[in-house]
């Protein structure tokens, strides 16, 4: 039996309440493209999220769409998620006494404020 | 849709002339105005309904991704619609929402192209490369048009539609190479469509006016430089594409003669206006 709805799109679908949700096999899915964006030049690019794409320039395409839409953009990077090398969280434990180390935060320098002001500085330009 | 009454601005009209570049100042007859018009209007309304029909695809694409992206660009259509609708107002007709959502089939210009249903995605998709390039190179001729309102409207959607255009290329490259089936698939939505295309280039009625003033360099001219752009490509891609001189255009959608899809498309485009035109949404 056909389901009905108001909404033409499903309509369309002629989804019937006998399909099953299938499972999804290996290489029914593509892979995944880690998405960075770059807001203005000469900034860092940044990580905002993945896509899925069956090449990098269809990952860049999906990427520009998914992330840049609403907000300022001059650059994409994307990579595929496979050729991130990624550390294990059994070894978080090499992060573990850097918080310790003070003497490495640039905030107990003597110098921080002409550091604050060098920053307020570029960040006008 | 938001609207923006203002002043017509077709009385004075600066031309620059590039030897001399001397500036002068030259009057639109009433030929060029109406020429105008229907220009914009056949503009406008392709956009229009390419956005609506394309825009039936979304919830329905054929991957998360693509489902957006294909929706996006079917909404920044209806916007570039509405900035066209818009010029039009300025022009001395009706607001966008009226021109919009009041009209008959028999009353709209848009190609017989834009309005057919989006079938399955390879049809949609050889339509969207089709329109796109010609779209894109419309509006690149009009960059440079006399009229300055609707040359910073082309100028203004360059990006935009380069996007549009490289999202076409990229799929109709990968689906040329995604095996036999999709292939086939392909090449049989654009020997079907490549008509119909065609008749997107109609010429109208003002297009010897049109040209003389510099407000446009008219159909044929595009259409050249369509086939000079789409047709390369497409074979580059691996694909055959049909011969102009044995293909029939799809012509008449100019001229406001329709397939029986228009008026259901536009039933349902209107449904909500026509309950309450007065209301806010």
């Amino acid at each position: 039996m056909i389901v009905k709805s108001l909404d033409p799109r499903i309509e369309r679908a002629a989804l019937d309440d006998e399909s099953k949700i299938g499972e999804l096999n290996v290489h029914e899915h593509f892979e995944t493209y880690e998405v960075f964006q770059q807001v203005k030049r000469g900034t860092h690019h940044q990580h905002v999220g993945n896509v899925h794409a069956p090449n990098a320039e269809m990952a860049m395409l999906f990427a520009k769409e998914q992330y840049c839409r609403r907000g300022a953009a001059v650059n994409l990077w994307v990579v595929a998620t496979s050729n991130v090398f990624v550390t294990e969280y059994v070894d978080a434990d090499i992060f573990e006494t850097t918080e310790d180390k003070l003497y490495r935060d640039p905030n107990s320098y003597k110098v921080m404020d002409r550091i604050n002001a060098y920053k307020a500085r570029a960040s006008k330009v | 849709m938001r609207t923006k009454p203002g002043p017509a601005r077709c009385k004075e009209i600066r031309i620059i002339s590039q030897p001399q570049q001397t500036v002068k100042i030259m009057e639109f007859t009433e030929k060029h105005v109406e020429g105008l018009k229907e220009l914009l209007y056949k503009m406008a309304d392709d956009l229009l309904i390419i956005g609506h029909r394309n825009s039936e695809w979304t919830g329905l694409g054929p991957m998360l991704e693509e489902d957006i992206a294909f929706s996006s660009m079917a909404q920044d259509k209806v916007g570039q619609s509405l900035a066209l609708f818009e010029l039009l107002h300025e022009l001395g007709e009706s607001d966008p929402d009226t021109v919009a959502f009041t009209r008959n089939d028999n009353q709209f210009h848009c190609s017989q192209l834009v309005e057919l249903p989006i079938g399955e995605y390879d049809f949609s998709m050889v339509r969207h490369f089709f329109f796109d390039h010609a779209e894109a190179i419309r509006f690149e001729m009009l960059a440079d048009s006399v009229f300055e309102p609707l040359s910073m409207v082309a100028r203004k959607f360059k990006g935009e539609i380069k996007y549009h255009t490289m999202h076409a290329d990229i799929f109709m490259k990968k689906l040329a190479a995604g095996g036999e089936e999709s292939f086939t698939r392909m090449q049989n939505a654009i020997n079907e469509t490549f008509g119909l295309a065609l008749g997107m280039f109609e010429p109208g009625n003002f297009e010897a006016e049109l040209i003389e003033a510099g407000i446009f360099g008219g159909e044929a001219e595009l259409q050249q430089r369509w086939l000079d752009k789409v047709v390369p490509l497409l074979e580059s891609f691996g694909y055959l594409v049909p011969k102009v001189e044995s293909t029939e255009p799809a012509l008449g959608g100019r001229h406001g003669v329709h397939t029986s899809h228009l008026q259901p498309l536009l039933d349902e485009m209107t449904e909500v206006f026509s309950i309450d035109p007065g209301a806010d949404w």
